[in-house]
């Protein structure tokens, strides 16, 4: 029993769906209970009022957002080193989904940024590093879209993730020597020091839990409707090949 | 090794081969920059080093997806393959080509183009010592983009889309240099981290580009 046993596609769509359905109910709940508890029982905050509360959307699809690439980029390792296929598609599946989470992350900041920094958008290293990030996506995803061939699909756009990661660190180092900041500090770490205050950190938390559960049942979901697509492909290929030796015996 | 860079020269320097477009093109950016901010001198001085990083830029990218494609569509790129040099030393030279008939003439061009935009002159000596440094990253990454492109048919503006953000710490050392200069500032640490930035392209880029040519050729 190892973890490469799911690179079998139907074991891996065996456990994904047992899995799916506590994976969409978490987040469901983690999602409510988090935002409900966010924006109705916490404190506005004393100099930014009640515009504190966009918090519970935007850093945890900021986080989710790098988190996306990250695991893109493990899944392509993954690829190139051991080929298995649902590995390929993972990555596949995951970067629409780190799209809108990118975008979530940059309009809700600007939606906070209008009353608190007055103005929507600023040439920030934090802002400007995610905008980057999100056009390293969009390449990313218009790659797998333009190559026919499935294989040659995956190894070029795993070797681009790779060399994307590499230029989008490179690039965040860059802005930030390019440009001072106007974002604030890190509003999580594991040292207590620099956290949010308590009455925001719990339900920031919850919230947070619930965008991590979200983004493994959308992954999963959508490698599994990968994973069919790929099938029904195979299949279809194989009816018109049977039909057409079915022809020429006749 | 030699011989491919002077095919790849010659091919680009004959008739037909679209030497000098990307100079052209460089000329044609700047004289519209002032139709479009306006002519006074003053804002031209102040955004011509940035200006002539990106006309730079966009010239280098105009003529990208010529760099591998031409030999791909004859099927010269299959005889490179089974020739003794490795695929990554193909893009590397291919790159160099690339950059000696394009970057090179831009290196040199950005003088007579600032002139045109008012630039500073403390900036003239580090915009052309910025360029010429991070010129040859730009063929390089180019190159690579080119690599990944090259089996798709119309792959022009897909290639701009994955070459471009990959162009960004390139194009802020390099014209974070050039300005520092035109305003009089110490330049010498983003033309340190430019270098250093090129270096490291030009070592591992062409193991990448090369992996990636020998899955298309497969």
């Amino acid at each position: 029993m190892s973890l490469w046993e799911y690179a079998n596609p139907v074991k891996f769509l065996r456990l994904s769906e047992r899995v799916q359905p506590w994976l969409w109910w978490g987040s469901g709940v983690c999602l409510v209970v988090g935002l409900i508890w966010g924006f109705f029982f916490t404190p506005d905050d004393f100099r930014q009022g009640s515009t504190v509360k966009i918090i519970y959307l935007h850093v945890p699809s900021a986080l989710m957002a790098i988190n996306a690439w990250f695991m893109m980029l493990v899944a392509s390792l993954i690829w190139i080193v051991r080929r298995h296929h649902v590995s390929a598609l993972a990555a596949r599946a995951a970067a629409p989904v780190g799209i809108v989470m990118t975008l979530i992350a940059l309009f809700t900041g600007a939606i906070w940024g209008q009353p608190m920094w007055g103005t929507w958008w600023a040439w920030d290293p934090r802002l400007t590093s995610f905008l980057i990030l999100f056009l390293f996506y969009l390449g990313y995803v218009a790659l797998w879209e333009a190559i026919e061939d499935p294989d040659t699909a995956a190894d070029l756009t795993s070797i681009l993730c790779l060399v994307g990661t590499v230029f989008a660190v490179l690039s965040r180092y860059a802005v930030l020597f390019w440009n001072q900041g106007l974002h604030q500090g890190a509003s999580l770490s594991l040292d207590k020091e620099e956290n949010v205050a308590d009455v925001f950190y719990f339900p920031l938390l919850v919230c947070i839990a619930g965008f991590v559960l979200l983004f493994l049942a959308l992954v999963l979901y959508r490698t599994g409707t990968e994973i069919r697509v790929r099938r029904t492909r195979a299949l279809m290929a194989r009816e018109t090949r049977g039909a057409g030796l079915r022809a020429e015996e006749a | 090794m030699r011989a491919l860079f002077f095919r790849d020269l010659a091919l680009a320097l004959r008739a037909g081969g679209g030497f000098g477009l990307g100079l052209a093109f460089f000329l044609i950016v700047v004289v519209l920059v002032p139709f479009s901010v306006g002519p006074q001198s003053a804002l031209l001085t102040q955004i011509a080093p940035g200006v002539l990083w990106l006309g730079a830029l966009l010239a280098c990218l105009l003529s990208l997806d010529r760099l591998l494609a031409v030999d791909w569509e004859d099927g010269a790129l299959d005889l490179l393959a089974t020739s003794p040099l490795p695929l990554e030393g193909i893009v590397a030279v291919k790159a160099a080509a690339h950059w000696v008939t394009t970057g090179l003439p831009l290196v040199l061009a950005a003088p007579v183009l600032g002139v045109l935009l008012n630039l500073a002159p403390s900036g003239y000596g580090v915009l052309v010592l910025s360029l010429a440094l991070g010129t040859p990253a730009l063929s390089m990454i180019g190159a690579f983009g080119a690599a990944l492109t090259v089996g798709i048919k119309r792959g022009g503006l897909l290639l701009s889309l994955l070459v471009l953000p990959l162009y960004v710490p390139t194009l802020i050392f390099g014209a974070e240099a050039a300005r520092r200069a035109a305003e009089g500032l110490d330049s010498g640490t983003p033309l340190l981290l430019l270098a250093g930035i090129t270096l490291a392209v030009l070592a591992a880029m062409p193991f990448a580009a090369g992996a990636v040519l020998r899955v298309n050729l497969r």
